[in-house]
């Protein structure tokens, strides 16, 4: 990690409502360079929320406040719409969970990606073809000719969520917010999603946010770990040195998981303390 | 306990014929916890719903402590044995209460003492008397996954089948709802069927497990050598690595 391409410093999120404010992410300060950089946590976490706020996709009545987010030594606090849209998919982007949900679904793949292409890189007709298949085929789809003219309820989840990473990649963004990208495919599959996105990192030196609440996967496929619970950053560490987690919320989230090496008789369960969100 | 021989499932999608299930065979033993893993399409599913008599299926045998499922009645079915689904918030009635949901099944058997047996159930599943006049909407997902459990149990079966029971739950609850089952397992001598495509929560719960791809079984697999990877199946093996987590090799 020698430059750092995000610095976030004191981000809150809350949400007022009638009965009161909820506050759903708390003083969360953390960098990240180019590398691979997790978010675990449990559902109500904050853990996506953050990772919205950081994009400026906070809704309504949603309210940011920080001390500094800068982006690439930018200010990214306080800018208008047409400011962020100079931003947003081009250099800076997001993958959601659920491939069934972020493609327009009366849009032929191709074209997603090819539209990708057109708002944010100023390429146009034959050259946006071009991109989109070459993207296609960075992300493993292995007839992209075929794909390139299918509508996204033809292809199975996996396929959709490589197109999906495509869509996001082909304008070749320095930041990728990834929330939850393979947490509904199956493990053969996720596996190959996260080699994309780890080539992706080495290859092109982009910075990953990579929100999930699979431990294990974050262990194995991050550098460095934030752990986030009631919205609050609770512990940061090394993702290979998970196992020797101090918080004892951490440690914990990994007790209560069962184990595939070793027979437990009872699962950990975990108990919560409203110490630590003081 | 429960006899498969030759399971056949297929389902008509416009002309075509899709094989979901192809001649799955197991015997599962009186008081087993048994897991059926594989991922999505795999017919894991089918093959716990055919069981159960939800859906059709064609089988040289399908018997339940020797007497074939078909010659039975669907009430006596339904005493025998019970499912838990994955989606708690799917699968309780919206508009009606803990008690309601609990209390149904006990009128459409004429069971008396009702209400002793609901109490027993709520508390059963660890759940308060205070949970008993809430509406689902008003309960987080564990607790609802509680509910089903009760609902599933609250006629004693002797045979539990499980589908996906903690994949829409955090890892927590997840751990408080797999101790739950083990718990009941014993309290309740239940026979038990456990579908999921985590092979960690099978591997903990189960003592054998058929590893299903394509609507095959792959191979069945004791929990022991699942978690040494000793697989005789390559396919095994390769659903154990993924599952061990990211590989930067290979």
């Amino acid at each position: 990690m020698s430059e750092i391409l995000l610095d976030v410093q004191d981000l809150n999120v809350s949400f007022p409502s009638q009965r009161g404010t909820t506050k759903a992410v708390r003083n969360a300060s953390f960098t990240l360079g180019r590398e691979r950089l997790g978010i675990v946590g449990e559902s109500g976490s904050g853990k996506s929320t953050m990772g919205r706020a950081i994009l400026g996709l906070t809704p309504s009545p949603g309210i940011v406040t920080a001390k500094k987010i800068t982006f690439n030594g930018e200010n990214l606090l306080g800018r208008s719409e047409a400011d962020w849209q100079l931003l947003r998919g081009r250099r800076m982007t997001m993958v959601m969970q659920d491939p069934k949900y972020s493609l327009n679904p009366v849009m032929k793949i191709g074209h997603q990606i090819g539209e990708t292409c057109r708002l944010n890189l100023g390429v146009t007709g034959q050259e946006a073809q071009r991109r989109s298949l070459a993207m296609l085929d960075a992300v493993k789809i292995r007839d992209p000719d075929r794909v390139y003219n299918l509508y996204p309820h033809e292809l199975s989840g996996g396929m959709g969520q490589r197109a999906m990473i495509a869509m996001m990649l082909v304008a070749e963004p320095d930041l990728l917010i990834a929330d939850e990208p393979t947490s509904a495919l199956d493990v053969t599959v996720q596996n190959e999603v996260l080699r994309i996105l780890d080539a992706l990192v080495r290859d092109r030196g982009m910075g990953l946010i990579f929100i999930s609440h699979n431990l294990t996967v974050v262990s194995s496929f991050c550098d460095r770990i934030l752990v986030m619970y009631g919205g609050k950053i609770l512990e940061e560490c090394k993702a290979k040195e998970l196992h020797h987690a101090k918080h004892p919320y951490t440690q914990a989230l990994i007790a209560a998981a069962p184990s595939l090496y070793e027979r437990r008789a009872e699962l950990a369960t975990v108990v919560r303390n409203p110490e630590w969100l003081k | 306990m429960i006899d498969v021989e030759n399971l056949n499932v297929t389902f008509k999608s416009g002309n075509a014929l899709m094989h979901a299930v192809r001649d799955v065979s197991f015997f599962v033993e009186e008081g087993e916890t048994f897991g059926i893993v594989g991922e999505s399409g795999s017919g894991k599913s089918s093959v716990l719903r055919a069981i159960a008599g939800l859906i059709e299926s064609t089988h040289s045998k399908l018997s339940i402590n020797g007497k074939p499922t078909s010659a039975r009645q669907a009430r006596e079915n339904s005493r025998l044995m019970q499912m838990v689904f994955q989606d708690p918030y799917g699968s309780l009635h919206p508009r009606h209460t803990v008690d309601s949901i609990l209390r149904e099944a006990l009128i459409i058997h004429s069971i008396d003492n009702q209400d002793k047996c609901i109490l027993k159930a709520i508390a059963d599943v660890g759940l308060g008397v205070e949970h008993r006049y809430r509406y689902p909407h008003q309960l987080s997902g564990g607790q609802r996954q509680r509910v089903a459990i009760a609902r599933a149990l609250i006629l004693s079966p002797p045979i539990l089948l499980l589908d996906e029971p903690t994949s829409a739950l955090d890892v927590s609850v997840q751990a408080e709802i797999l101790n739950l089952l083990g718990r009941l397992r014993e309290s309740y001598s239940l026979t038990n069927i456990l579908v999921s495509h985590d092979l960690a929560v099978v591997a903990h719960l189960c003592s054998r497990i058929a590893v299903m791809q394509f609507g095959r079984i792959v191979e069945v697999i004791s929990a022991e050598d699942l978690r040494r990877g000793k697989t005789k199946e390559a396919y095994t093996a390769e659903l154990i690595f993924a599952s061990r987590g990211f590989s930067r090799v290979s």
